[in-house]
């Protein structure tokens, strides 16, 4: 098998992105959902992942449920010529769990560098930020911090293909 | 938040990436924390059942698939909830919520193309009467592995 078929594929990232039936034997129950071999079902997976397609496999933990209640949208305006060495600068610090570079709209939104933050409230996050400003050399750069309200509506960071409907891979897009 | 046992803490921590591909990845999580195969299967279906784990799978890369980008809106903070419903309505809105800031609606917009991901957004501006920021993401700088707990 030199390409997965693409049905095949479909079916397998969306089984992956429900998660794996929490039996001895998952991947021989997905194996039996899609109809094929449990042999074909994980060198599936270790292709999409050879692929880079998958950032990450394994527990998928609810940060809110564990008492990091606050979750701060960290916004910089950084000079272009800059964001690649911050972007790298704060993508490796834990706390931080997304970081993306982004268009500015001038004049309403100055910003092109958004990370997302999360700690047990807004002071801890506050205090993250402040803390990667001096490790990444932005104590300068204009930034803000958006922290989370309401949610009026989630549907869940997996594929949906059910629909003809789009397939989404973040939650943050 | 409850106090999770020294097991939980571990299965909540320490896999969170690089799941085992073995026929039996729960076993082989077992043994590496010499434990049952079924204490480790058990808790992970509680702490499944508690919303603490959202699954065990895969996170994808995001855009890999169809097109998506990040929308926010400056909503007047008494039509806030009126908008907000509207946006909701849209299939291909799959995350809607409020942020505290000047702009105070943000919504992640997917589609399957570029050219339904643009139409939908200027939808959604006629149909709320507010001007739709539209930031797509450029670069992914973040390697996820995982989040670090800290059992305080």
């Amino acid at each position: 098998m030199s390409v997965l078929k693409p049905e095949f594929e479909k079916a397998l990232v969306e089984a992956l992105s429900q998660g794996l039936p929490l039996v001895k034997r998952p991947y021989q129950a997905i194996a039996k959902q899609i109809g094929c071999s449990e042999a074909l079902v994980i060198e599936g997976i270790q292709r999409i992942y050879q692929r880079g397609d998958i950032k990450r496999f394994g527990v998928v933990v609810r940060h809110r449920k564990l008492g990091y209640r606050a979750n701060g949208m960290v916004v910089w305006d950084i000079p272009d010529n800059r964001v690649t060495e911050v972007g790298k600068c704060m993508g490796r610090y834990e706390f931080v769990t997304l970081c993306y570079q982004r268009p500015r709209r001038l004049p309403d939104w100055p910003y092109n560098l958004f990370c997302m933050i999360h700690g047990q409230d807004a002071e801890h996050v506050k205090q993250q930020v402040e803390f990667i400003a001096e490790q990444c050399g932005l104590q300068d750069i204009p930034r803000d911090i958006l922290f989370s309200g309401r949610c009026f509506k989630q549907r869940g960071a997996h594929y949906s293909m059910t629909k003809s409907a789009p397939q989404q891979a973040s939650v943050y897009g | 938040m409850r106090q999770y046992s020294a097991l939980e803490q571990r299965l909540l921590n320490d896999f969170q990436h690089e799941l085992p591909l073995s026929p039996t990845p729960f076993a082989d999580i077992a043994k590496s924390l010499g434990v049952y195969e079924n204490t480790v299967l058990e808790n992970f279906r509680r702490l499944q059942s508690e919303g603490v784990i959202s699954r065990v799978g895969a996170v994808f890369k995001p855009n890999r698939i169809g097109a998506s980008t990040l929308a926010a809106m400056a909503v007047d903070e008494d039509d806030l909830e009126d908008i907000a419903a509207i946006v909701s309505e849209f299939a291909e809105v799959n995350h809607n919520y409020e942020r505290f800031h000047h702009f105070n609606l943000w919504f992640v917009v997917v589609a399957n193309d570029q050219q339904s991901l643009q139409n939908t957004l200027d939808t959604i501006e006629v149909s709320c009467g507010y001007k739709v920021l539209d930031l797509p993401m450029l670069k992914d700088y973040f390697i996820d592995l995982g989040f670090q707990l800290q059992w305080t």
